[in-house]
């Protein structure tokens, strides 16, 4: 009675990432009424600052009534509805853009199209760049809603590339050509590569290196790169050698008018959920210079609009480059500390993390604590804390990850008493198990 | 291997019909009264422009929720991260409150059978997603809203098969024209999943009858799985009797609640766009009491959510019943007086409105003064009243109207002198047609009408960079 996309399970919302978080639902952590209840740790928000934007908004309360120099803006807005978007909103994001990587790479307005978040953004440029059937290749680990958002409504397909602890999870060249290969044997015609810079769920900026890999790929198989930039602005580590390098920069880089054809392949993702921490108010983009995808994208949009009232807003609040300075630079440092509180925390229970420059979580590794090389044993592992210990953190497994026993933690949704506390409760555990295994070592030895 | 998608490049997000190419006219020399009293008049627009004054003194009254404040404290990092696909629970109850005020309170609706979608341009994409794919069908009654083809097929793969209809009956859903549609379907080896419409109608400005909505009821009844859709994004828009029977209302009086094979195939599409005229808001909702349809829907929605910004404001504005009692009796009263203005206005230069009581616009018959039956001569008339009078009108072959001749006016975009100039420049018209009926000045015309047919049909086949504003 109903398609197949609505009756089968290809939204992916059964995975353990989903189901966590239902565990979470029914008995959250609360500092009084609930201190025994689960902490919240799967949960890649960023809400360290917002006490910096509601101080803007109380200076900027005209914006907030709709009013552009004390003449009320309501009716223009109600009206607007413009799936070119309202050129301020686009102007004072072209302009954050620019900042946020340096004044390295300028961007126009015209190549932007506006969406109701990364996640229309994304499931629009599948749309535009795959026929179903088609695949584009992820390194792994990566998001878990990429299943739903790349695949779901699309038909289009996703070829995991697969990168290992061995190299940090960094991507290389033989990576990408076993999963290009991977695909031919799968029978499917890959349109190109997708990456979330800096990555999700590791925390890390891709390097000049990486980068590079990726662009000599794209242009020997002549297929896309799509740069999901959605955590650009959470880059909390900026020295030279790991602060956050756009894809088109490395392109800028090599000087040479035969990159025409790759200029027109790439195209990048933005969003306002996670550097701003506005995820309610669904702002999202797609960057392109291909004119043929801007074009298409742009009537697309129409199934996902940015709402006027939200564009003028935040039009206004991202015009204000001296707050939004300051405000970038004190939600890195705020970032930093809690990440630096976080890897602390889990050192004193034994466990190390990946080192990471940005995002909002840890990639932890917890392959020590497994019962076996196993992902079963990750499963296992992972619902003894969710329910023992009473953190929701997200297992590898649900972000593909090919190897057993990686954790990704957030740490910038909740308050520094509740991470202190999830490490505590983390410590505790962790001496538990010890304590359960050194008996048995001890055994062994004396038998010998 | 082609680089883009066939979806990125083909042209069936239908953008190049005339329908489209009107508002390109008009963006190119709009009218102002004062910068340009000779520019094109834009009635192609179905916006409900007559009842922003209410809305702004609301919100005068409450600056508190703009300000995202509750009870005079900060809710912002509350809204700022409220992302949940459910939707903000306040707005939805809100919401059915106001759709049951809509309909007289003859209908209750559950919140928990709502999604909510950015526009009701998205619901009706989603509810396509959740009930056909390629080789599916859906059954439309013609003339229907030129962005249903955009909406419905594009990206779904889904097809649309036409249901005549014919100014014979005033254009009413006959069982015949059901059937035959239908048969069309089967012919095409297409599987027809099920029949949308809107009620009230756009582009006809009336309400479906209890005899249609019974017929339609019927129909679906009789045919294993299939699904009914009533878009009824233009409910708070009527202005005059007989007033406006829901789908739900009719299966309420004919089924239990436990007639659930019934229940789970009949779906509601709503919006705030043209009752409170915000459309720049992105506010559409799906309504179903099929649990199967709202869950997926609910995850579709991820897709095209509704800023949690304007949910707020809308669940406070909406929940003061005060304030919307007063707005639907207002806002339907000025409609009816603006319709009259029109409807008169046309009267005066010899021509008739189908007779309705609901919309933003008429549904205007010009099959009078056409030069032929046929739907070129609607080409000639239509480009003739957009470069000559001046009007940005919508041809009803641009809605798939079966018969040549009608055409789309719309009275609630524009001030009531711009309206009464729009109807004075109608009769100069009409008055000169009427004198110049000599071949002479035919060829005058003729000559002048193919420049601009190349014109215009070079201008189809490039993609345009101008304002190509959403419509409906």
């Amino acid at each position: 009675m109903l398609s197949r996309k609505a009756s089968k399970d290809s939204h992916g919302q059964d995975s353990s990432y989903f189901q966590g978080w239902q565990e979470y639902e029914k008995n959250p952590y609360h500092p009084i009424q609930n201190p025994m209840g689960i902490i919240q740790m799967g949960l890649a928000e960023n809400q360290l600052s917002f006490d910096l934007l509601e101080s803007w908004l109380r200076r900027n309360s005209n914006t907030m009534a709709l009013k552009k120099d004390g003449v009320s803006a309501f009716k223009d807005l109600a009206l607007f509805q413009d799936y070119h978007g309202l050129p301020a909103f686009k102007e004072a994001l072209v302009n954050f853009m620019t900042s946020m990587r340096g004044n390295k790479i300028k961007y126009s307005s015209d190549k932007l199209v506006l969406t109701a978040g990364a996640t229309a953004a994304n499931e629009i440029l599948m749309f535009c760049l795959t026929d179903p059937g088609q695949a584009f290749i992820l390194p792994t680990p990566y998001y878990p809603g990429f299943d739903r958002d790349l695949k779901w409504r699309t038909g289009a397909e996703i070829v995991p590339m697969h990168c290992s602890s061995s190299n940090g999870f960094r991507i290389t060249r033989c990576a990408l050509e076993q999963a290009y290969q991977l695909g031919q044997e799968l029978n499917l015609k890959i349109k190109g590569v997708l990456v979330t810079n800096p990555s999700n769920p590791l925390g890390t900026t891709m390097t000049k290196t990486e980068l590079n890999h990726l662009l000599d790929f794209a242009i020997d198989k002549n297929i896309h790169i799509v740069s999901d930039e959605i955590y650009s602005g959470t880059v909390f580590d900026c020295s030279s050698t790991t602060g956050f390098t756009s894809i088109m920069e490395v392109l800028n880089e090599r000087n040479n008018n035969n990159y025409n054809n790759i200029r027109n392949h790439i195209h990048m993702v933005y969003s306002l959920s996670k550097d701003l921490g506005l995820p309610g108010f669904r702002v999202g983009l797609i960057y392109s210079n291909n004119e043929k995808v801007i074009a298409a994208a742009t009537k697309m949009s129409s199934f996902a609009l940015v709402s006027s009232q939200t564009q003028f807003m935040l039009s206004n609040l991202l015009s204000d480059a001296k707050f939004i300075k300051k405000y970038m630079v004190e939600n890195q440092r705020r970032l930093k500390r809690r990440k630096d509180m976080l890897v602390r925390g889990l050192r004193k229970a034994g466990i190390s993390c990946l080192r990471s420059n940005a995002g909002l979580f840890c990639w932890v590794d917890m392959r020590h604590l497994l019962s076996s090389d196993s992902f079963e044993a990750e499963k296992e592992l992972w619902k003894r804390i969710v329910c023992e210990v009473g953190l929701n953190i997200s297992p590898g497994s649900s972000c593909h990850c090919s190897q057993p026993g990686w954790f990704r933690i957030c740490f910038a949704n909740i308050s520094e008493d509740a991470l202190h506390l999830a490490m505590h409760r983390m410590k505790v555990f962790t001496s538990s198990i010890f304590s359960v295994r050194f008996p048995i070592i001890m055994m062994r030895k004396k038998s010998f | 291997m082609r680089l883009l998608s066939t979806k990125a490049t083909c042209n069936s997000h239908g953008q190049d019909s005339s329908y489209f190419l009107g508002w390109q006219e008009y963006e190119k020399n709009p009218y102002d009264e004062i910068l340009n009293p000779k520019g094109i008049i834009q009635m192609g627009l179905a916006e409900n422009q007559l009842s922003f004054d209410l809305l702004e003194s609301w919100l005068a009254k409450n600056p508190d929720v703009s300000g995202f404040k509750r009870d005079g404290k900060s809710i912002l990092r509350e809204l700022a991260l409220f992302q949940d696909y459910h939707g903000l629970s306040s707005f939805k109850e809100a919401m059915v409150d106001f759709m049951a005020e809509i309909r007289g309170n003859r209908v209750t609706f559950d919140p928990d059978h709502m999604v909510l979608t950015a526009g009701s341009t998205s619901a009706n994409e989603t509810l396509m997603f959740c009930l056909a794919e390629k080789g599916d069908a859906f059954l439309l009654p013609t003339p229907y809203y030129p962005g249903f083809d955009r909406d419905l097929k594009w990206r779904t793969g889904v097809e649309i098969v036409p249901i005549h209809c014919s100014s014979d009956n005033n254009f009413q859903i006959t069982e015949s024209a059901l059937e035959q549609a239908y048969e069309e379907a089967q012919n095409l080896n297409l599987n027809v999943k099920g029949i949308l419409v809107t009620n009230p109608s756009n582009p006809l400005g009336t309400t479906l009858s209890l005899e249609e909505l019974n017929l339609l009821v019927d129909f679906i009844s009789g045919h294993k799985n299939m699904h009914l859709i009533s878009d009824e994004i233009y409910s708070g828009t009527v202005f005059n009797s007989p007033g406006f029977v829901s789908v739900m209302e009719v299966l309420n009086n004919r089924f239990s609640d436990a007639d659930e094979a019934i229940w789970d195939r009949v779906h509601v599409v709503y919006s705030l766009s043209k009752d409170l005229g915000l459309p720049g808001f992105r506010v559409g909702c799906i309504y179903s009491e099929n649990d199967t349809v709202v869950a997926a829907a609910t995850k579709m929605s991820s897709f095209g959510l509704v800023s949690s910004q304007t949910q707020y404001l809308l669940s406070a504005m909406l929940e003061d019943k005060k304030f919307t009692r007063k707005y639907l009796v207002e806002n339907q009263k000025r409609l009816r007086r603006r319709q009259k203005m029109l409807v008169s206005g046309l009267e005066k230069s010899g021509i008739k409105c189908l007779e309705s009581n609901a919309g933003l616009f008429c549904w205007v018959d010009m099959r009078h003064l056409l030069k032929s039956n046929t739907f070129e001569a609607e080409m000639d008339l239509w480009k003739r009243i957009v470069y000559d009078v001046k009007l940005n009108i919508s041809p009803g072959s641009s809605c798939h109207c079966s018969e040549p001749g009608w055409f789309r006016v719309c009275f609630a975009n524009m001030s009531e002198q711009t309206l009464k100039l729009a109807m004075k420049r109608l009769k100069s018209f009409v008055a000169e047609l009427s004198s110049s009926s000599d071949n002479g000045d035919n060829k005058a015309h003729q000559s002048k009408r193919k420049s601009l047919t190349k014109w215009v049909f070079r201008l189809s086949s490039r993609d345009h960079r101008q304002r190509d504003q959403e419509e409906r």
